[in-house]
């Protein structure tokens, strides 16, 4: 089909000897090895990628044929029509997006006058028709929306930990002290919500023994050198994976929040804007760590309706 | 044998052609004149880009298992072996290794979601600096503007749903910034969560929109982007002859067939070079998901960088009001992003109004320098967010510079805000400098030193383009079918007695 379009008849005024027609390249000769050699190249890289498929070779090996044979059969395809092809310039006109005021206002009559027909001293189908369509664009919505999800209710404001929580581990295993070493760290959960994504508290030993008061009115909230606070970044919501012992602060990962454990878990760098909230524990008679009540506030990142308080 | 190939060939096209009229809208579309500038290729990247995730994606949707079930892993992949995860997490790395090509369609789908949203982004670059998107191509910039919004939203989906620890950790980021939104966060977190996190249907929910919905969003949107500049016709540089009323350049057939075919080939070979040598998010090094547990030193993937530098360098402020709050993540995860897009959407009437009181039709692009205004202000713009973007990696150039996080996020800090006023003067300064530089942007020509008998020496200047000459050729005009006269004809009135319906002239 390619002579035919050298003969097309809106080139016609353009005579096939115009240098227009010529091709680009400087070096026609070398322009065609290379174009050939591209296509043989790509032709050696595509059986090479049969040959890769059948033998189950490695993604490298398989990704490279295929992706060299890709890649030559494509640079043969652009050095011919860069270089072997007319180089032009040609040029198209180009008809501007302006209308006429003729053409507008044949437009606008066209609209008007069989519109006016069609709706003459018929304005209330078109308010019928109004509200039937604004009724249906709103009950469509209920469905569509309403039934992604259940209402948030209370379920942002509380955690599963209640008075007389047993803290255990992924596992379920009640925790006790001799379980962790000065300066080491657990995640634990009430037993009914193990792995919980909301319920996640991390369970440290700041020091031997004694207890670790943050602030007044939380005198017992921390026995025996043992700490617990809310894993849940008040920032975004990352699981505050980090403690640096030496400096006592814990650290999120994901935005490098970092919070004082000795103040209550005070953000003292980052974009957190509030402290994790604190857990009180105390170790019952058996020697188990329990959950004096549960957190005092909403755990984690803020959120609309969460209200003001700090 | 050859005259009897082409009768056939020839009664096919005919049968076609009787039926679809292509000899008429053919002719024009084998005429179509693209001007020639390679920074005309950048959006076509984008274009064959989004080809290849159609393509890998549909061989992964064949194996990928959108679930958060809990299985136990029984694989190909030892070290995982007997661990509890969800099948999601199973199927992406059951389609990893026990998949003959698996990884390597993996990664070519990654590779190419990187390089899809990155072409976008130089490709609007481009537009903007170049003042492409004056009238009438107003509207085709806010549906490229949509186009970026919805490859980011697709490509965060994607990297989502294969429940790695990684993208879980962006998961629950994601649905923080979500519930603060004002007014209809905290419900609208739930609705799109189906409850509180993280819920059991976020993984069904991301993977319907991120292979069905979309991809159909950005298809529709990618046929009225291309096929409003089929309306226009491109925009073209000056020179060559180019006015406002004409397009000058190569025709479609053959050259841009070529050269536009060609690059498709390109595009799809060096992707796929790029997925069979470099690795990219290996979830099986990374893990399942659990909610309680954290990687550190993690980034997102590259253009969600801006997004992730701006929440580590917002400081730690909150408003506190009457039973409400708007929480931290509002300003950098909300605020920001709406802010940027509606800048972006309402730039080209902004500038009109503002800046150059010019509503006129323009099909001749500006050289950057052309209005240094715009260019700076882009400039200073573009630098701000490139400073967000090097701030998602305050943990990893900390680490790297053995220099302290904190003094790494201040340095951010304040760069976010110093960088961009230096930089707007700065390239205004340029503008101006290079509007006075006569022929500024094209190649030097040699200085020659030619020794005369008398002993004197002269400096000679080289003849233009030292090597080859080209021609300076004038374009040629390539008519216009004029399709009136038919058009006139069919829409003639015609009177029909037979079945009494008249067509009455007006």
């Amino acid at each position: 089909m390619s002579e035919t379009t050298e003969e097309h008849p809106d080139l016609e005024s353009v005579p096939l000897d115009a240098p227009q027609f010529e091709v680009a390249a400087r070096n026609v000769k070398r322009t065609e090895y290379i174009t050939f050699a591209s296509f043989i190249l790509a032709l050696i890289a595509f059986a090479a990628f049969g040959a890769a498929y059948t033998q189950n070779a490695s993604t490298g090996i398989f990704g490279l044929t295929i992706g060299l044979g890709l890649f030559f059969f494509g640079f043969g395809l652009v050095s011919w029509g860069k270089y072997l092809m007319p180089q032009g310039p040609f040029s198209e006109p180009r008809p501007l997006m302006e209308t006429t005021e003729k053409e507008k206002e044949l437009l606008k009559a066209d609209f008007t006058s069989r519109g006016k027909v069609a709706i003459k001293r018929r304005s209330f189908l078109v308010k019928a028709m109004a509200a039937a369509g604004g009724i249906f664009g709103i009950v469509a919505a209920f469905p569509l929306i309403r039934s992604l999800g259940p209402l948030p209710k209370n379920s942002l404001m509380t955690t599963k930990w209640r008075k007389g929580s047993y803290l255990t581990t992924i596992y379920g295993d009640k925790v006790k002290p001799s379980d962790m070493e000065v300066g080491g760290i657990l995640t634990v959960f009430p037993e009914d919500d193990l792995g919980s994504a909301i319920s996640q508290t991390i369970l440290l030993r700041v020091k031997e023994s004694g207890n670790i008061v943050t602030m007044a009115g939380r005198e017992d909230w921390a026995p025996d050198g043992f700490i617990a606070f809310s894993k849940v970044c008040t920032h975004a919501g990352c699981p505050v994976g980090l403690y640096e012992h030496l400096e006592q602060l814990l650290v999120c990962p994901c935005h490098q929040s970092m919070f004082n454990v000795k103040d209550g878990a005070m953000p003292v760098f980052g974009p957190a804007p509030r402290p994790l909230p604190q857990l009180p524990i105390y170790i019952d008679s058996d020697g188990y760590f329990r959950a004096r009540a549960g957190y005092d506030e909403p755990i984690g990142p803020g959120f609309w309706t969460r209200g003001g308080t700090a | 044998m050859d005259e009897g190939r082409n009768g056939m060939i020839d009664a096919i096209y005919n049968w076609i052609d009787n039926r679809l009229a292509l000899s008429k809208s053919g002719r024009h579309l084998l005429n179509k004149i693209f001007p020639d500038h390679w920074s005309f290729m950048i959006g076509e990247i984008a274009l064959y880009s989004f080809i290849v995730l159609l393509i890998s994606g549909i061989f992964l949707t064949l194996y990928f298992v959108p679930s958060e079930a809990i299985v136990t892993y029984h694989g190909a992949y030892k070290p995982l072996d007997g661990m509890r995860v969800s099948e999601a997490y199973a199927s992406t790395i059951n389609l990893t290794f026990a998949v003959r090509g698996g990884l390597f369609m993996r990664q070519l789908h990654h590779w190419a979601a990187n390089i899809f949203v990155g072409s976008i982004v130089v490709h609007m670059l481009r537009v903007f600096f170049t003042g492409a998107f004056r009238r009438p191509r107003e509207a085709n910039w806010m549906i490229g503007a949509t186009l970026l919004i919805l490859a980011i939203f697709n490509g965060f989906l994607g990297y989502s749903i294969p429940d790695d620890l990684v993208s879980g950790t962006g998961i629950r980021i994601a649905f923080s910034i979500l519930e603060s939104i004002p007014f209809v966060g905290t419900n609208l977190a739930f609705f799109l969560f189906g409850g509180n996190y993280p819920g059991t249907d976020i993984i069904p929910r991301f993977f319907i929109l991120h292979v069905l919905i979309l991809p159909l969003i950005i298809l529709g949107l990618l046929a009225g982007h291309l096929g409003m500049l089929v309306k226009h016709k491109h925009a073209q540089f000056k020179g060559r002859g180019a006015r406002n009323d004409n397009v000058v350049g190569s025709p479609l057939w053959p050259n841009y067939a070529a050269k536009a075919g060609g690059f498709f080939f390109l595009t799809t070979g060096v992707t796929a070079i790029l997925a069979a040598l470099v690795q990219i998010n290996p979830i099986w090094q990374y893990g399942p998901y659990v909610p309680y547990k954290v990687s550190y030193a993690v980034q997102p993937d590259w253009y969600m960088g801006w997004l992730d530098g701006a929440l580590r360098v917002m400081p730690a402020w909150e408003i506190h009001l009457p039973g409400h709050m708007v929480p931290n993540v509002f300003f950098p995860g909300i605020l920001l992003p709406g802010v940027t897009f509606t800048l972006i959407y309402l730039w080209p009437f902004i500038e009109a109004k503002f800046i150059t009181h010019d509503y006129s039709e323009h099909h001749l692009l500006d050289q950057p320098r052309d209005n240094p205004l715009r260019t700076s202000i882009g400039a200073a713009v573009f630098a701000f967010y490139f400073v967000l973007f090097g701030a998602s990696a305050t943990d990893v150039l900390a680490n790297y510079l053995q220099v302290s996080l904190n003094v790494v996020l201040w340095v951010f800090r304040i760069s976010c805000i110093v960088i961009p006023i230096i930089v707007f003067p700065v390239a205004y300064k340029i503008c101006l400098e290079l509007q006075k530089t006569p022929d500024a942007g094209k190649r030097k020509r040699h200085v020659i030193i030619v020794r005369d008998p008398e002993g004197a020496y002269h400096s000679v200047e080289s003849a233009e383009y030292v090597g080859y000459v080209a021609p300076e050729l004038n374009p040629v005009d390539i008519e216009e079918v004029d399709l009136q006269p038919e058009i006139d004809a069919l829409n003639t009135p015609k009177e029909t007695p037979q079945d009494g319906i008249y067509q009455v002239p007006r």
